[in-house]
């Protein structure tokens, strides 16, 4: 009950916030990994899923694979499609989703 | 108990609605919303179930979406040549829209379009009723132009099949392989560019000849193109074709089909050279499903649709937006099940947007396509495409993208994974 409270009060405080969220369009490009990460990045597939690894992780993966360090099939022909401030915002994406 | 559950809710929907990227998220989706517009999407495939899906999960279940598809079912196209060889159960094509309803509160409407009212913007079906719009996507695929090629009747088509949609067609071509005797000539036509799937038919000669080598070694694969060369992934098709079915697999370029009899199951181009054939697989030129030449929307070479890159809406009418293979795409854009999920995903971004009171703007899209050369080895093309303000169309992102290295157990076991992810993808 004690812990719901502090939910509620910690909500309020975003309220205003929300409001301005709300006109910033979302970034769309991010869903272009679903097709083969799965939607929000958790795919159940020998794809590796994307949902909740951390952001620096991701950011490194993909700076690995458009250099050729780390060997792929495919991704590293793709990540070389998106900016690194791209990457970084997906990164974010994935970051934040839950497992 | 239920109050805190809620409250927990509220809070872990304010929370995630505070940064902009968990707008992607279904975190955001709750019922009870005040509706900000209502769209209706024709046709349910690769395209049209990931836009409405898509335009529930960014609304936040503020729009309303009905899908209108005349199957109960998706059947996918990718994949379907597996079957083809025998390598693949028919069965795991084959999903259904429950999770689009259930998941995301799409209704579902299982009926044929017969009209789309783009004045009263209403959509009309034969026994479906009748559906409002502020904005329509429509998303119908591919019909055949049969009339281009002579002979090519209603009763032919019993004999002479395309399988170019996957269903029925798939397996009575998959009998008409099995019923053919060693040593027969099965010969596959391919349409002139654009078509659906460009790497589509060099990959069914692959499998229908792999199922050939091992059960029938002494019959042979013909293929008969209308262009000049191979239309995807040419190196890699050529190397497989020499280094695996040398002797299985005779391909002729420019061989442009324009008639068919389907009493001697023979066809015969322009020149006038006629091939018989044990089985005969004409696949016809196509053009934008039907519904977009109903409603007007084919305006490109009477064939194709062009649209605004930037919302997909139709350069012909407005309020109207099209996706998928009925598009004229832009360059190096294939029309693919992958390339249509983005068209899709594209068309729903603008839509939420434009209802939303902002102004669409351009997304990427990327698109790979895999193909298998045998029961195991895969193969891929892939592409990134961003939008040229300037040529107000999406160009490939020079330097991204790429083929196979060559064909590889790894890259077939990555082509399974992607048909099985982007099914849930469209549809769950």
């Amino acid at each position: 009950m004690k812990r719901s409270k502090i939910h509620i009060v910690v909500a309020l405080l975003f309220v205003p916030i929300i409001g301005v969220a709300q006109n910033t369009p979302p970034d769309y490009f991010v869903a272009n990994c679903f097709n083969c990460h799965g939607t929000d990045g958790r795919g159940h597939s020998t794809i590796p899923p994307l949902a909740g690894l951390t952001k620096p992780y991701i950011i490194e993966q993909i700076a690995a694979f458009k250099a050729g360090t780390r060997p792929a099939t495919v991704m590293h022909q793709l990540s070389k499609g998106y900016t690194d401030d791209e990457i970084a915002r997906a990164a974010a994406y994935f970051a934040a989703q839950k497992k | 108990m239920k109050n805190e559950t809620n409250n927990r809710r509220q809070f872990i929907q304010a929370l995630t609605a505070t940064a902009s990227l968990s707008a992607l998220s279904g975190t955001a989706f709750a019922a009870n919303k005040k509706s900000i517009g209502r769209v209706v999407v024709i046709g349910g495939g690769f395209g049209g179930a990931t836009a409405a899906k898509y335009l529930r999960l960014w609304s936040g279940g503020r729009i309303e979406v009905t899908l209108i598809e005349r199957n109960k079912e998706f059947i996918s196209c990718p994949a379907s040549n597996e079957v083809l060889a025998g390598y693949r159960n028919f069965d795991t094509l084959r999903h259904g829209y429950d999770g689009l309803k259930k998941n995301w509160g799409v209704k579902i409407v299982h009926a044929s379009v017969t009209a789309i009212d783009t004045e009263k913007r209403r959509v009309k079906t034969d026994h479906g009723g009748e559906f409002a719009f502020d904005h329509v996507i429509v998303a119908p695929g591919i019909d055949f132009l049969y009339d281009q090629i002579t002979g090519y009747t209603e009763a032919a088509r019993e004999k002479i099949l395309h399988a170019w949609k996957a269903g029925p067609q798939t397996l009575a071509l998959r009998k008409q392989l099995e019923a053919m005797p060693d040593g027969g000539v099965y010969a596959l036509t391919i349409p002139k560019a654009p078509y659906r799937c460009p790497p589509g038919p060099y990959e069914r000669a692959c499998l229908i000849a792999s199922y050939l080598k091992t059960n029938k070694p002494k019959s042979k694969v013909l293929v008969l193109d209308a262009n000049d060369k191979i239309q995807s992934k040419q190196k890699l098709f050529q190397d497989v074709w020499e280094a695996d079915y040398k002797d299985l697999i005779e391909y002729q370029p420019n061989w442009n089909a324009v008639s068919v009899d389907a009493a001697q199951n023979a066809v015969t181009n322009e020149l006038g050279d006629t091939v018989k054939a044990a089985v005969l697989n004409v696949v016809p030129p196509h053009r934008a499903g039907d519904i977009a030449q109903s409603a007007g929307l084919i305006n490109v070479n009477q064939r194709w649709c062009a649209v605004d890159w930037v919302t997909l809406e139709s350069t012909a009418v407005k309020n109207v937006h099209v996706i998928g293979d009925a598009l004229m795409p832009g360059p190096t854009m294939p029309k693919s099940g992958h390339m249509a999920n983005q068209h899709g995903k594209a068309a729903a971004a603008a839509i939420v947007e434009m209802l939303s009171g902002r102004t669409p703007q351009p997304t990427l899209m990327a698109n790979t396509c895999y193909s298998m050369v045998d029961e195991n080895r895969g193969m891929h093309v892939a592409s990134v495409h961003r939008y040229d303000a300037e040529k107000k169309a999406h160009q490939p992102v020079a330097g991204a993208g790429g083929l196979s290295v060559e064909p590889n157990k790894l890259e077939g076991i990555f082509a399974h994974a992607w048909a099985n992810t982007i099914w849930k993808e469209m549809l769950t």
